[in-house]
């Protein structure tokens, strides 16, 4: 995939995992950094969509701005895919993988 | 330059007759990248439109099936809001409820991420040096042009943002 960075997600230890059936195992809605949207713009849109408040918000805003991406939602992958493509709709650089 | 300011519920602002003619000039380009010759190979619509799985082309596909014609139709409808608020020749008020700011403002983020990928903006841009080296080469190019409303709609952006946050 080009110069696009991979989502890189550590596998979360949970030993568990077998046990639960595939299609409840967690998924995430990940949010990358983009040199466009204005950063006030993100925060914004994580409080509209998300229900955040200001500061998470905000906290999400930098955690992308700074590492290039953060996971702002998790669960089941419907809703993961419902979110992004949400955040599609705002402009946001969404994706959706396992957690 | 034009600032939005909340008046009574509302989000208003006066555009002068150019500020009018670049919005419905950016919005129509908007609206004509979704309709004509919809591509995704097209860099701004690969933006516009990401690739939900990217190490994953069949779930993206399956993915776009269910969620892109919905997808469009925002887009559409948003960049139409624009269109729609617009006076009609002149310059003039803008007077928006708070649905139509927030078409706004997502209309506006679509138009600055396909400018953004055609004037290759990257993280760490500074547009004012942008704009001078620009201006140093030719003050009367295209690119001059393009990069003073890319900085025009982040500013119009950020003003209307500021109003509806206040």
């Amino acid at each position: 995939m080009g110069g696009m960075a991979a989502p890189q997600v550590a596998p979360v230890e949970t030993p568990d995992t077998d046990e639960v059936p595939a299609s409840d195992r967690q998924w995430v809605t990940i949010v990358w950094d983009d040199p466009v949207n204005l950063m006030t713009y993100v925060t914004w849109v994580f409080q509209k969509l998300f229900g955040y408040s200001r500061e998470r918000a905000e906290q999400l805003m930098l955690d992308v701005h700074h590492k290039g991406r953060a996971v702002v939602s998790t669960g089941a992958r419907e809703r993961m895919e419902h979110d992004a493509s949400q955040l599609h709709a705002y402009g946001l650089w969404a994706t959706v993988d396992r957690s | 330059m034009s600032m939005f300011h909340r008046q009574a519920g509302h989000y208003v602002a006066v555009f002068a007759v150019d500020e009018v003619r670049v919005l419905r000039k950016v919005a129509s380009e908007v609206v004509g990248l979704l309709t004509d010759g919809f591509d995704h190979t097209d860099p701004v619509v690969g933006r516009l439109f990401p690739a939900v799985y990217p190490q994953d082309a069949p779930g993206t596909a399956e993915f776009r099936r269910y969620t892109e014609g919905d997808l469009k139709t925002a887009k559409i409808d948003q960049a139409g809001a624009i269109l729609a608020a617009l006076p009609d020749e002149a310059g003039g008020e803008v007077r928006l409820d708070a649905e139509a700011a927030e078409a706004w403002l997502r209309a506006l983020n679509d138009a600055r991420l396909a400018m953004g990928v055609r004037l290759e903006i990257k993280d760490g841009t500074d547009l004012g040096e942008e704009l001078d080296d620009a201006v140093a080469e030719d003050p009367g190019s295209s690119r001059v042009f393009q990069l003073s409303v890319y900085a025009y709609l982040g500013y119009l952006q950020e003003s209307l943002l500021n109003a509806l946050i206040d």
